[in-house]
C-alpha cells in the first residue's frame, strides 16, 4: 500500500498529493508517469509525475477531478493509502543539448510542465514559460514557474488574470519578433498542443508534445495508448506508454488522438456522476 | 475387461446458457467419472505420455493412484514436477502433448490425462487444508521477473529446493497471462490465486507493481543480492495489420480487450473500467487468444461475433476443443477472409457528431490456398475483386505480439534475435552471466505449458549454477 503523505488543493478541481513510493521516487525523471489504483476494485489511471523527493521516498502527483476515479482519489485523506502505485513509466523528457527552451503548459498540463521547466532550470538552460488557464480561479503553480523561469507569461482565456488570450499569443509574438528556441515543449489539452505546433511550424523550431491517451497496463502490453505518427509520408503506429509520452509534435496525428480520447466519454460521465452521488449520500 | 473406446465426456455448461455468463464452461469430472477414466489407462512400461509432457509429469503413476481413489497421493505425484496442476489441467493442449502419445490413442481415444489432472488438482484444492512443509533455506537468493506461467514454475521449483525467491510483477495482480489474458470461463481467477498462494506458502515473495526495466533494472537486482535472475516477462506489444482504419474507436488489440475484461473485471455489472459491450464484433485471427476474445465478446452481450481468419479451418491454430466450444456457442467462422480496411463513421456536416470515428464495418477480401509457405502451411492468396464488407461495431485484432523492449533496453549485454526475443542456450541461459530467460519473452507467443517447461529448465540450470558456488 502506498501512503498519502500530504494533500493540498491547488484549486477547486485540482489536487496535489505526495505519495510514499520509494522505488519510484528513486527513479522517476521529468516527463515520466505512474499508474495508480485507488482501491481494490479500482481502475488503473496514468498520472504524470509532478516531482519527487528521493530522500523522503515520495512522489508528487497533481490531478484534475474529471471522472469517477479522480473523484474517489480526491476523497482520500492524508495518511490514507492507495492500493497500487507503479512506475516510473514512459521515457523521460530529453534535455540533452537544449540551452534555450520554451515550455508551454495549459491547465492541469502545467503540473506536468512544471518539473520539466524545473529540470531545464537546474541544468542551466534559459527557460521561457507560458502557462495558460481558462480564468484566474483555476490558476495553479504560478510561484513555482516564476522560480524556475527566466521569463514567464501567464495567460487567461477570459483576461481575468495575467494577459488576455491563449498560450499561442505570446509564443507567436516572440517568434515574430525573431526570438528563437532550441526546442518548444508543450503539455496540455490536445487542441492546445496542436495549435502550439501550428504556431511554431513556420519557424522550424522543434516541438515536443506530451501525449495523454487512454491507457491500461502502461507497460507495453495492451496497445490501447497507440497513436499515429506521420514520418516522412509514412504512417507509423507508436505506443505512448513505452515509446512516449513525449513525441515530435510535427509527426503526431492530433485529430485521431482527440477522437480516440473521446471513446468512453459517455461511460466516464456516468461513472463521475455515480461517484459524486455516492459521496453525496455518504456526506 | 473390455476397453472403453472413448474418453469419459467432460460435463459442461449448456452452450445456450454459458454464452451469457462468465462461469467456467467445463465443470470437471466427478470422483466416480475420474476413477472410471483412470481405469482406461494401460499403465504402459515405456510411458510414452510422459515424453509428451513439457514438464514430465509422472502420468501413469498419478493415474494409478486415481484408479485406487487415492486422490491426495495422486496430487503429490503431480506436484513433484508441476507447480500449477489446476491451471495445466485446464489450458494445456493435451491433444498435441501427453494424450497424443497415449498407446490407447492408437486404436481408440487416448486417456483423458488433462481432465484427470484437473480433477486431482481441484480435489486437492478443495479438500486439503495442510500447508506444504517449508523447505530448509539453502541461503541463495533468486529473482524472477514476471509472475506468469514460466515465472511461477521457476519460482516453485527453486523454492522447493530451499532458494529464497522473489517474483516481481509489473501489474497489480500476480499470474501474468493467466490473469489478464485467459478468461474466467476457461480459467477461474480464484484457481490462479490459489496456485499463487501455494507458492507463497513455500516461502516465495511476490512483489506486485514493480516493472523490471523501469522501477528496478536487472543489474540492480544483482546489487540487491540476488545471485541469479530468471526473465519470464512474457510477450509484449500487440501487432496490428497496418491497414487503414485501425485507429477508429472500437478497434482493440486482443490484449487490450481481454485485459479490460479479465484483469480489470469490465465483464462485471457496473464496472469501473469501460469496455464496448453488445453490437457486432469481428475478431481477426485464429489462435487461442482469438477464441478467448470472441467468446468474451459474446458473453459481454454481442449479438453477432465473427472470427475472421485468412486461412482455412485446417490451418487454424487454436485448440480443437476451444474451436468446438466457440462454434457451439454460435461464433460465426469466416474462414479464408482477410481484412483489408476497417471502416468508420464520419459525418462531414457535423464534426461534433458523437458517432464520428467509431467503427462501422470491416472490409475483407476472400482468399484461396496456394503453395505451402515457410511454416509448412498453405499460403493464402487473394481472390481479386472479391472484397466485401461485414457490418460490425468493434474489431479485435488477435494476430500476435512482438516482444516488450523494456528489459532489452535497460540490460547491457543481453542479446536478442531479429524479432526481439531474448536469446538463450539449451540451459535457458542468456548472453548475460546468471541471467536466464524463458516463455514468450524468448519464443514469442506460445502456450502456457511450453512457458512452464522453460521455467522448469531454467530452475534446474539455476540450481546447478548456484550449487557450484
Amino acid at each position: 500500500m502506498y501512503k498519502i503523505v500530504s494533500k493540498k488543493s491547488l484549486n477547486a478541481t485540482v489536487t496535489q498529493m505526495e505519495i510514499e513510493a520509494p522505488l519510484v521516487a528513486n527513479k522517476a525523471k521529468p516527463g515520466q508517469f505512474i499508474i495508480l489504483r485507488v482501491d481494490e476494485e479500482g481502475e488503473r489511471i496514468p498520472l504524470t509525475v509532478a516531482g519527487t523527493d528521493p530522500e523522503k521516498g515520495t512522489v508528487k502527483i497533481i490531478f484534475q477531478i474529471v471522472g469517477g476515479t479522480t473523484e474517489k482519489l480526491n476523497h482520500k485523506a492524508e495518511g490514507e493509502c492507495l492500493q497500487d502505485f507503479v512506475g516510473p513509466l514512459g521515457v523521460a523528457t530529453h534535455t540533452e543539448g537544449i540551452k534555450k527552451v520554451c515550455i508551454v503548459g495549459g491547465g492541469v498540463g502545467c503540473a506536468i510542465a512544471m518539473p520539466v521547466a524545473q529540470e531545464f532550470h537546474r541544468l542551466g538552460a534559459n527557460v521561457t514559460s507560458i502557462i495558460g488557464f481558462r480564468s484566474k480561479d483555476i490558476l495553479i503553480l504560478e510561484d513555482e514557474f516564476k522560480a524556475c523561469s527566466d521569463k514567464l507569461y501567464v495567460m487567461t482565456d477570459d483576461g481575468s488574470y495575467g494577459q488576455h488570450g491563449n498560450v499561442t499569443v505570446p509564443l507567436k509574438e516572440m517568434l515574430e519578433n525573431g526570438e528563437t528556441f532550441d526546442e518548444i515543449i508543450t503539455i496540455g489539452p490536445l487542441i492546445m498542443m496542436k495549435f502550439v505546433v501550428a504556431t511554431a511550424k513556420p519557424y522550424n523550431i522543434p516541438v515536443t508534445v506530451s501525449m495523454n491517451p487512454i491507457m491500461i497496463d502502461g507497460t507495453g502490453m495492451c496497445g490501447g495508448c497507440r497513436l499515429t505518427l506521420n514520418q516522412d509520408g509514412k504512417k507509423v503506429t507508436k505506443f505512448a506508454c513505452v515509446d512516449g509520452p513525449d513525441f515530435n509534435g510535427y509527426e503526431v496525428d492530433f485529430d485521431e488522438a482527440m477522437s480516440r480520447n473521446r471513446m468512453y466519454m459517455d461511460f466516464e460521465r456516468h461513472a463521475y456522476e455515480e461517484a459524486c452521488n455516492l459521496f453525496k449520500k455518504e456526506a | 475387461m473390455a476397453i472403453i473406446p472413448n474418453k469419459h465426456e467432460m460435463p459442461t455448461q449448456e452452450p445456450s446458457v454459458r454464452a451469457h455468463n462468465f462461469s467456467e464452461v467445463a465443470l470437471g469430472y466427478t470422483a466416480e467419472i475420474a476413477v472410471e477414466e483412470a481405469q482406461r489407462c494401460l499403465n504402459c512400461k515405456n510411458q510414452p505420455c510422459v515424453s509428451g509432457c513439457p514438464v514430465n509429469i509422472h502420468i501413469p503413476e498419478f493415474i494409478a493412484q486415481v484408479k485406487e481413489g487415492n486422490f491426495e497421493e495422486a496430487y503429490k505425484i503431480i506436484s513433484t514436477t508441476s507447480s500449477l496442476p489446476a491451471v495445466c489441467g485446464r489450458v494445456c493442449p493435451q491433444e498435441s502433448q501427453c494424450e497424443s502419445k497415449c498407446t490407447l490413442g492408437i486404436k481408440f481415444e487416448p486417456v483423458g490425462i488433462g481432465r484427470l489432472e484437473r480433477f486431482v488438482a481441484d480435489y486437492h484444492n478443495e479438500n486439503n487444508k495442510e500447508q506444504p512443509p517449508v523447505p530448509a533455506p539453502n541461503g541463495h537468493k533468486v529473482a524472477i521477473v514476471g509472475s506468469g506461467p514460466s515465472g511461477l514454475t521457476c519460482a516453485g521449483d527453486l523454492a522447493k529446493k530451499g532458494y529464497k525467491v522473489t517474483v516481481y510483477e509489473a501489474l497489480h495482480t500476480a499470474g501474468g497471462v493467466l490473469v489478464y489474458g485467459i478468461p474466467e470461463f476457461r480459467l477461474p481467477k480464484k484457481i490462479v490465486a490459489k496456485e499463487v498462494e501455494t507458492l507463497k506458502a513455500l516461502g516465495v515473495d511476490v512483489e506486485t507493481n514493480v516493472v523490471i526495466g523501469k522501477t528496478l533494472t536487472i543489474d540492480e537486482l544483482f546489487e540487491m543480492g540476488y545471485e541469479a535472475v530468471f526473465v519470464g516477462s512474457g510477450a509484449g506489444l500487440p501487432r496490428f495489420m497496418n491497414i487503414p482504419g485501425e485507429a477508429y474507436k472500437g478497434v482493440y488489440s486482443a490484449n487490450e480487450f481481454l485485459t479490460r475484461s479479465n484483469l480489470m473485471k469490465a465483464y462485471k455489472e457496473d464496472p469501473v473500467t469501460p469496455i464496448m459491450k453488445g453490437g457486432k464484433v469481428a475478431v481477426v485471427g485464429g489462435g487461442n487468444v482469438a477464441m478467448d476474445a470472441a467468446r468474451t465478446a459474446l458473453r459481454l452481450g454481442a449479438e453477432k461475433v465473427y472470427i475472421v481468419y485468412r486461412r482455412s479451418m485446417e490451418e487454424l491454430p487454436a485448440r480443437k476443443e476451444e474451436v468446438e466450444h466457440a462454434k457451439e456457442e454460435g461464433i460465426d467462422f469466416r474462414l479464408l477472409n482477410n481484412p483489408v480496411e476497417i471502416l468508420g463513421y464520419n459525418n462531414p456536416d457535423d464534426p461534433r457528431d458523437p458517432k464520428n470515428g467509431f467503427v462501422t464495418g470491416i472490409k475483407c477480401v476472400k482468399m484461396e490456398l496456394g503453395e505451402p509457405d515457410a511454416s509448412g502451411r498453405r499460403r493464402p492468396v487473394e481472390i481479386k475483386g472479391s472484397e466485401f464488407v461485414l457490418d460490425v461495431d468493434a474489431v479485435i485484432m488477435s494476430i500476435g505480439t512482438s516482444p516488450n523492449p523494456l528489459i532489452k533496453n535497460t540490460t547491457k549485454g543481453l542479446d536478442v534475435n531479429d524479432h526481439g526475443g531474448i536469446i538463450v542456450n539449451e540451459d535457458g541461459l542468456t548472453s548475460r552471466d546468471a541471467v536466464y530467460a524463458g516463455g514468450d519473452a524468448v519464443t514469442g507467443a506460445a502456450t502456457v505449458i511450453s512457458a512452464m517447461g522453460a521455467g522448469k529448465l531454467a530452475a534446474k540450470s539455476i540450481d546447478e549454477y548456484l550449487s557450484k558456488r
